[in-house]
């Protein structure tokens, strides 16, 4: 906007008075955000508070009568093997997602930045897990980790018949599954939101510091590395949210199986509720995975905001 | 870093496209299996079919319903986003204008239904949707995703309207505008960039969503393609062909998006995608 046209819209408020001066400062009138509260309430925020409640109670989802226990459903959670061991689980995963996400995306997004010729195709490739439907995807996975599936084909074609697995029968492989499954269908958006912050580092900063001596280790630790800290927050914020409440891709891989080797809280929440029929338990499950998922979230967020602004 | 083509940069373009074909496997899986005759999956369960078999598709179009299901997918997907751009960009338009500490405390607000997991709200809801009588009805998710997906929508145009210049809104009301029709015929124009990708990164959650769909429209017709997928393929675990085939046409319409708009839609995703 031009400067005469800004003066001419001073001159304009001048003769208004001052009264339509104030009456263009207020703002927007709360009609606009009213019916985003109102849904946003009808679906989140009332049902999470009556969700918090229902924590206290023993109902069962269906009669009428549901009575107050206290703590009694946290009491039972304490001493429950499979709910604490997905606990458990659940930061395994999420804390392996994460280091997955940030370390084989920025290393995609750093291969990426450079001269080689097919970098568009293969950014197309590596960020088209995003998108897939993971229920989709995830038979697909479960197909090849099947014991008579492509894995294992390879293998035996590969003259490796000896390293044939019951990929997702073994308590151990089938959690290395699921979290390679989920990994592979996140790492592309790392990659991307890497890649938009590599093209803010300006090409000088990187030549001086090759002038200076720098070799490409230290260059991509005391220079490019502080440059993406807003990219690193974004994405380390991401992959925790997504990776605490992963649900699809473990419901179809091994639904929790074998035994409860790959159990996590929104697995077992679901079944809880909904296969069990234990509305109060469940919820008692839920506030807790809240409480968990707020503290982490929330934490991470403030370290990395301090990190960033230190660094700026 | 270098402009130039190096040995290096061959090297590396090498080691990456290998990288990239591991990455591609479960699709090239997916294609090839839908391809297959159950004799020539028996035989060469990894190779590229040869003289292709069609047989799969008309048999996993109709046994898992997948007309119906991307019918109503498409329906609760369209119907969902318009309510979302409706209601979202006018209330992110007044987070955007009003005061400071209100602005904040709307943030904060917001802020929780997208960090806190679902799963509390989860029970008590279903409990709502039953209690009105909306389980098995479509209407039930397009109500849900307006409500879960209201803060990202929130979040994306607050932000952008913020980097709007005041200016324009208050000529228009200069010229005797009201505050509707200013935002509608003034605002909401210049929000088209920030809508189309509103539009991607909530159609791309919707189609794909599973955990609620399948509470809520299991078993009525109106099942969305994940769900429909999901216990079509629970019924029929040992025809690889057919399932693939299923699998295929499922996923169909997000690849077709993808690729046709995958600039546009890897753009939205790195800068959307902010939480």
């Amino acid at each position: 906007m031009s400067s005469d046209s800004a003066a001419h819209v001073e001159v304009t408020f001048a003769k208004l008075g001052s009264n339509s001066k104030r009456l263009l400062s207020a703002g927007v009138s709360w009609g606009f955000v009213l019916p985003a509260i109102a849904v946003y309430g009808f679906v989140i925020v009332y049902p999470m508070i009556a969700g918090t409640g229902f924590a206290f109670t023993d109902w069962d989802g269906l009669s009428n009568d549901r009575s107050f226990v206290g703590l009694e459903n946290f009491r039972r959670l304490a001493s429950d093997p499979q709910a604490r061991a997905s606990i458990s689980t659940t930061l395994v995963m999420a804390g392996s997602l994460l280091v997955a996400k940030i370390v084989i995306g920025l290393l995609l997004a750093l291969a990426l930045n450079t001269q080689i010729r097919t970098r568009n195709f293969l950014r197309m490739i590596f960020f088209m897990p995003v998108v897939l439907t993971p229920v989709i995807m995830s038979f697909v996975w479960r197909y090849i980790f099947s014991s008579n599936g492509a894995l294992n084909q390879l293998l035996e074609a590969a003259g490796l018949g000896n390293w044939e697995q019951q990929w997702l029968g073994d308590p151990g492989w089938a959690l290395f599954c699921v979290i390679f499954v989920t990994s592979w269908s996140q790492v592309g958006l790392a990659m991307v939101i890497f890649l938009a912050g590599l093209q803010k580092v300006p090409e000088e900063l990187i030549e001086a510091a090759k002038i200076d001596g720098a070799g490409p280790v230290r260059r991509l630790w005391s220079v490019i590395l502080p440059m993406l800290a807003p990219a690193m927050t974004v994405n380390v914020v991401i992959a925790l949210i997504t990776g605490l409440k992963f649900f699809d891709q473990i419901y179809v891989l091994t639904a929790g199986g074998p035994g409860y080797a790959t159990e996590t809280m929104s697995t077992i929440i679901y079944k809880t509720s909904f296969q069990f029929g234990e509305f109060g338990y469940g919820s008692s499950i839920a506030l807790v995975f809240a409480i968990i998922v707020a503290t982490i979230v929330y934490s991470a967020t403030y370290l990395l905001k301090k990190r960033e602004i230190e660094h700026v | 870093m270098s402009k130039r083509y190096t040995i290096g940069s061959f090297l590396l373009e090498i080691v990456m496209i290998a990288v990239a074909a591991v990455f591609a496997f479960p699709i090239y899986i997916l294609i090839v299996l839908a391809f297959k005759s159950e004799e020539n999956w028996r035989e060469a369960p990894l190779s590229v079919p040869l003289d292709p078999y069609l047989g799969n598709f008309s048999a996993g179009w109709s046994q898992a319903y997948l007309g119906d299901a991307i019918f109503s997918s498409a329906l609760v997907v369209i119907c969902s986003l318009l309510v979302l751009v409706a209601i979202g960009a006018p209330a992110a338009y007044f987070v955007a204008r009003c005061k400071p500490r209100l602005g904040y405390g709307l943030y904060v607000f917001f802020l929780a239904g997208m960090i806190l997991p679902f799963q509390l709200a989860l029970i008590p809801l279903y409990q709502t949707m039953r209690d009105i009588q909306l389980l098995g009805s479509p209407a039930s998710l397009v109500l849900f995703y307006a409500g879960l997906q209201m803060p990202f929508t929130i979040f994306l145009y607050a932000g952008f309207i913020r980097t709007i210049p005041r200016a324009y809104e208050e000529a228009a009301k200069i010229d005797g505008a009201g505050e509707l029709l200013t935002f509608v015929a003034v605002v909401m124009p210049l929000l088209r960039p920030i809508t189309g990708t509103v539009l991607i990164l909530n159609g791309v959650f919707i189609w794909n969503d599973f955990l609620t769909p399948l509470l809520y429209l299991s078993g009525s017709d109106w099942a969305t393609v994940p769900v429909a997928i999901f216990s079509f393929v629970d019924q029929y675990v040992t025809e690889w062909g057919t399932i693939f085939a299923a699998l295929l046409i499922g996923v169909l319409p997000v690849l077709a998006t993808f690729l046709v708009l995958q600039r546009s839609m890897i753009r939205g995703f790195a800068s959307g995608v902010k939480g």
